[in-house]
């Protein structure tokens, strides 16, 4: 038992941190915002040459086969930074679902476009209600001579705009709830595919709405059984909703870090506000949930990489604790900034808004709290709707 | 990171698990489940020294003193095993969680041959001399004096004043006490941390009822009360130094034991509201999945903390862990009464004495307050851990 980074994994955190620290500064991420699709290509690029797309990729599929806690360690970097990235979609949460609900060609012809950087990977997992999933899937996946084909909407697609394929959640026509579940991978520019981008609260993860019209696919871009996926698709979205939170750590630690530090700096009354015990106390509660955020996040990377029976339990209660302890940091920071933390020049506000909008992703912190109570008590209320 | 323990840790747990079995369901069948401070204290005795007979009381210290040589795992092992058998709380904590641990840190090698094993055996315990009636938050304005006198046995400290809040004096045998030892010294400096003989005529002992209606803790009264030249840990005006190291092992493996019974208190809410339908109520079933939340994010704190621990250094999780504990129970204990409702607010008997909920709701407001109040944590944190400018003190 040690539960604490090995000597490796630090280094790849301080390699990380460096690299971000050049090229993910405040003036790059605006930069970044202002590019077609949202994000820096050369910096995505970059992360694939350094390996970090394919760090938890097993090696038979061209990765350096690492596990969760080393592709949270990235994520716990890149959220403090707030990159902006096709990394979360495509290799925290496609990557586990072509894992977790392909078969071994699907996962020998997709894995090593992933570990390469080749490929981006949009997710299109629900409709437009915004309901988590499997609940919220509402893409149908019809029959037809030859194979299937896709219909519907499917709304809240990460990168969609920019990505190369889509990975795609589908029930079959009259199924409810976890039943009628199926996974495919189709290429973005299928025929039948239109991706709408929105304008989204957070800059810094846009969205699109991706409408499918009766787009024929072919039985092997099926992941897996048709209809029997969500046993494997809950497992691999457990595995995002831990790599989200993990980021989430890393931007509630970058808010309060950047409210220490400027609480340091301000001076009035002759003082820096930091003297102050009204200041002090409410960074002092920052980093309480900070250092629960850490201890949620981090338990719950080993729990991925080595107790898999706890996933579900750790995962909900990664992403409801850190999620919740980000979006606190985040308001505080605003807050203790006072007027300069409200305009837009400020980086502060980016927080603020990436802290909301990740809470919202693949169930709120409500609504994983619900799913927690089921594991331990009788009894289920009405779920949470998001 | 690896959350596992090897097949000899596993064995090690199965040794622990059957001796804490076969003692719990044989000899000290009556001690099991009996979590709480008080009751039962003469058997507490009995059980502290049957621990100490087979070494299982202070796993961690080194052989010579009357420990195993325990690893960081194979004491997570033995106080998650120790929760889990049901055994009871410990009467000789302060000795073994605290005394020990800075005799061991701090002690010279003749302290820790007289002292560490009568702890380690179960026979002498200790109680905490730092609160006076005027250093509470403000612990440095300690008053109580310490003048050391050459006698005809010898030179003696000469100890006179208050301590308060001194839980299990009534039982020790020792104290650990913060003296003032140089005349007109204030604050931090001048103070000696001395080890002071309990059974002696210039010690009394007074309990405090609290508002739970119990009387955990005392008054502690020194008039002329003497101990020799050499129980003093570190050199004399040190003494803060090693007391504020005492507080750090406050910190240690016994958290997760802590976290068991705080464990026990949730279930039961659970089942209370389980027994009367209020586990169908959303706002009721969020509080519950946020106290849970709680209780595992301090299982995996206190993991962190042991897996990091330099000696005497705070990590960052070490800062925060006990106002997010004490502020966890406080709001579990608003929790408990709501899921009881107005069944809550009545009495076992004819006494003011209260089941495991409602004695919860009312201890839990200590916690907040004792070793350190929340705002005294805040600042702590605000001032060594984020390195905010320090509080402005009188001069």
């Amino acid at each position: 038992m040690q539960f604490a980074h090995s000597e490796e994994q630090q280094l790849i955190r301080e390699s990380a941190r460096t690299v971000l620290g050049e090229r993910a500064g405040s003036a790059q991420l605006r930069a970044a915002l202002d590019q077609p699709g949202g994000y820096d290509p050369q910096l995505w690029r970059t992360m694939g040459e350094l390996g970090w797309t394919g760090l938890a990729i097993p090696q038979e599929y061209g990765g350096a086969g690492l596990g969760w806690v080393e592709l949270c360690i990235l994520q716990e970097e890149q959220g403090r930074r707030l990159v902006a990235s096709p990394f979360f979609a495509t290799c925290a949460l496609a990557a586990p679902l072509i894992a977790a609900c392909g078969d071994g060609a699907q996962r020998a012809a997709l894995l090593p476009q992933i570990a390469s950087g080749g490929v981006r990977i949009g997710c299109a997992l629900i409709g437009t209600e915004g309901r988590p999933p499997c609940d919220g899937v509402t893409v149908l996946l019809e029959s037809r001579a030859g194979g299937f084909s896709l219909s519907g909407v499917s709304d809240f697609v990460i990168h969609g705009d920019s990505a190369d394929l889509l990975l795609v959640l589908a029930r079959t026509p009259g199924s409810q709830g976890a039943d009628g579940i199926s996974a495919a991978v189709i290429p973005a520019a299928a025929p039948g595919v239109t991706v709408h981008p929105h304008v989204m609260l957070d800059l810094t993860r846009p969205m699109s709405r991706v409408e499918f019209a009766g787009v024929a696919i072919a039985r092997d871009q099926l992941l897996g059984e048709p209809g029997g996926a969500s046993g494997a698709v809950e497992a691999a979205l457990d595995l995002a909703r831990i790599a989200l939170a993990s980021e989430a750590l890393g931007g509630a630690e970058r808010a309060l870090e950047m409210t220490t530090a400027y609480a340091k700096d301000r001076v009035q009354f002759g003082r820096p506000i930091g003297a102050f015990q009204a200041i002090k106390h409410r960074l002092a509660d920052m980093m309480i949930a900070v250092e629960a955020a850490k201890s949620a996040a981090w338990y719950a990377a080993c729990v991925a990489d080595e107790r898999r029976e706890e996933l579900a339990e750790a995962a909900a209660i990664a992403k409801s604790y850190c999620c919740d302890a980000f979006f606190d940091c985040a308001a505080n920071a605003i807050q203790l900034h006072g007027g300069i933390g409200f305009t837009w020049e400020h980086e502060v506000h980016l927080y603020f808004k990436r802290a909301r909008a990740a809470a919202t992703l693949l169930g709120s912190p409500g609504w994983q709290r619900e799913r927690l109570v089921r594991h331990f008590a009788s009894g289920s209320a009405a779920t949470p709707v998001f | 990171m690896k959350l596992g323990f090897t097949v000899k840790e596993e064995r090690f747990r199965a040794d622990a698990a059957a001796w804490l079995g076969a003692q719990l369901s044989g000899p000290f069948a009556d001690l099991r489940g009996l979590t709480q401070q008080g009751g039962l204290p003469e058997r507490r005795r009995e059980w502290e020294r049957a621990l100490g007979a087979a070494r299982w009381s202070c796993i961690g210290w080194p052989e010579a003193y009357g420990g195993r040589d325990a690893s960081l795992a194979e004491q997570v092992i033995f106080a998650e095993e120790y929760a889990r058998a049901g055994a009871p709380g410990r009467l000789g904590y302060m000795g073994v969680e605290l005394a020990g641990p800075t005799i061991l840190a701090f002690g010279s090698e003749e302290q820790k041959r007289r002292l560490l094993p009568p702890i380690a055996r179960g026979e002498e315990l200790w109680c905490q001399g730092y609160s006076e009636p005027n250093a509470g938050s403000d612990l440095a304005n300690v008053r109580t004096r310490a003048v050391l006198e050459k006698g005809p046995g010898g030179a003696a400290w000469v100890v006179n004043g208050q301590k308060t809040w001194t839980s299990f004096a009534k039982f020790a045998d020792w104290a650990f006490v913060v003296c003032r030892s140089e005349e007109g010294s204030r604050g931090h400096s001048g103070l000696s941390y001395l080890l002071i003989p309990m059974h002696q005529a210039g010690v009394t002992v007074r309990p405090i009822r609290q508002m739970t209606g119990g009387a955990d803790f005392n008054d502690t009264f020194f008039v002329d009360a003497r101990t020799a030249a050499d129980n003093i840990v570190g050199a004399p005006g040190e003494g803060w130094k090693v007391a504020m190291a005492t507080l750090s092992f406050e910190r240690g493996v016994s958290t997760l034991a802590q976290q068991m019974n705080f464990a026990n208190e949730l279930r039961a809410i659970v089942a209370a509201a389980e027994a009367n339908g209020l586990i169908q109520d959303p706002g009721i079933r969020q509080r519950l999945a946020h106290a849970h939340i709680g209780l595992r994010l301090m299982r995996y704190s206190a993991l962190r903390m042991l897996s990091s621990a330099e000696a005497g250094k705070l990590s960052n999780e070490a800062y925060t862990y006990k106002i997010f504990w004490a502020s966890w129970r406080k709001k579990l204990g608003v929790l408990a009464l709501d899921v009881l409702g107005p069944r809550g607010e009545i009495a076992v008997g004819a006494t003011y004495e209260w089941d495991l909920l409602p004695r919860l709701f009312l201890a839990s407001r200590a916690d907040t307050i004792y070793g350190g109040t929340n705002q005294i944590q805040r600042n702590i944190i605000a001032e060594r851990a984020l390195g905010l400018p320090r509080e402005s003190r009188l001069p």
